[in-house]
């Protein structure tokens, strides 16, 4: 395989990676608020329609390398295409079928090429936006609970 | 593992999967406990050179759990691999004789049953059910079907299997409890042959 030709498919796939992580993470309120945003909202059907079950979790054992179930997570998801055939692929770590459908068509349309950067600040960013600061607060609100242990010196010596 | 699925000719699946399957396996169910029957199966979306039928009994029946063996005629079909994959999560194989389920689309070339897996003494269950497309069903005329399921005999007419057909499910039958079950599929129409009937020509 020759790593030119694998780099500009790494880095798109890097891209896609975070979008989709970012999206699964987001809450479901600033998705639809940015749906609702759209200008032009796109036509699609459904791959697979939006459900929710269970998925069983699989570990590795460090030591054999064998594989283990881990435990089951409930998992909500769904694909959908776009009229141009554009497939999008959401999957929520939630009971939220409406969530993977939002995050599926975010999915699909920042793979078209013509839309992704303009769609990128309106869809991703207020998302990155918004998961930062629900970080900042919780580290905030954990860090406020932090108490500074002094030790006396006992003056035996 | 990080093969990418061709995701172009992937076509939409149960609208509404966990009823429509229900719905389905009630009428295969049907069709096997009354040989000779044939039920009809709603429509679904089907990739050439499948039948919805067949369409049908895959998303119903096919899982991760059951390796699913195609014959040339739908390997060559545009999609076929992707969507069956894509829907149904089943691994395909090769080797017939590996094969939960095996999907002949064209039922002219239906390879020898010797060669589908035929279960065990232990576990007959573990055999290849065979879902067949053939050019014509009908009951009422044809072959002369008897066996449980059946009150006295039941007249099945099928087009499209090769002469030597009944002379192989005589074999075939003859295995019982071992043996291959086989659905056949026209158009959105299924009837079964399962290995407890016998069939006169």
């Amino acid at each position: 395989m020759h790593a030119a030709q694998d780099e500009p498919r790494s880095i798109d796939l890097q891209r896609r990676r975070r979008w989709m992580g970012l999206f699964a993470r987001a809450p479901l309120p600033l998705l639809e608020r940015m749906w609702n945003g759209l200008g032009d909202k796109p036509a699609y059907d459904y791959l697979r329609r939006p459900e929710a079950g269970l998925a069983m979790v699989r570990g590795r054992v460090c030591g054999s390398g064998g594989p283990f179930n881990l435990g089951e997570i409930t998992l909500s998801r769904c694909v959908v295409r776009l009229d141009d055939g554009t497939v999008g692929y959401g999957y929520t770590s939630d009971r939220n079928p409406r969530h993977a459908e939002l995050a599926a068509l975010f999915d699909a349309l920042l793979q078209q090429p013509g839309r992704r950067n303009r769609l990128e600040s309106v869809l991703v960013t207020p998302v990155a936006r918004e998961l930062n600061e629900q970080r900042r607060r919780r580290a905030a609100r954990a860090g406020a609970t932090r108490v500074e242990f002094f030790t006396l010196v006992r003056g035996d010596d | 593992m990080n093969e990418r699925l061709d995701t172009a000719a992937i076509l939409p699946g149960l609208q509404n999967p966990v009823l429509d399957a229900q719905r389905i396996f009630r009428s295969v169910l049907a069709a096997i406990s009354r040989p000779g029957t044939v039920q009809a199966l709603e429509s679904v979306p089907t990739p050439v050179p499948l039948n919805p039928a067949s369409m049908a009994v895959c998303l119903a029946l096919l899982d991760y759990d059951t390796p699913l063996w195609l014959d040339p005629a739908a390997c060559a079909g545009r999609g076929v691999r992707e969507h069956l994959r894509f829907h149904c999560g089943c691994p395909l194989v090769e080797r017939p004789a590996r094969a939960a389920f095996a999907l002949v689309t064209d039922s002219s070339a239906l390879p020898e049953l010797e060669a589908f897996a035929r279960g065990s003494d232990e576990y007959p269950e573990r055999s290849t059910t065979l879902i067949v497309q053939v050019n014509g069903m009908e009951s009422g005329g044809g072959w002369r079907l008897r066996g449980p399921g059946i009150p006295a005999t039941a007249r099945l007419g099928v087009q499209g299997l090769a002469e030597s057909f009944p002379a192989q499910w005589r074999t075939n039958h003859a295995l019982h409890p071992r043996g291959v079950d086989l659905l056949l599929t026209c158009g959105n129409r299924i009837a079964a042959l399962p290995r407890s009937v016998e069939l006169e020509a």
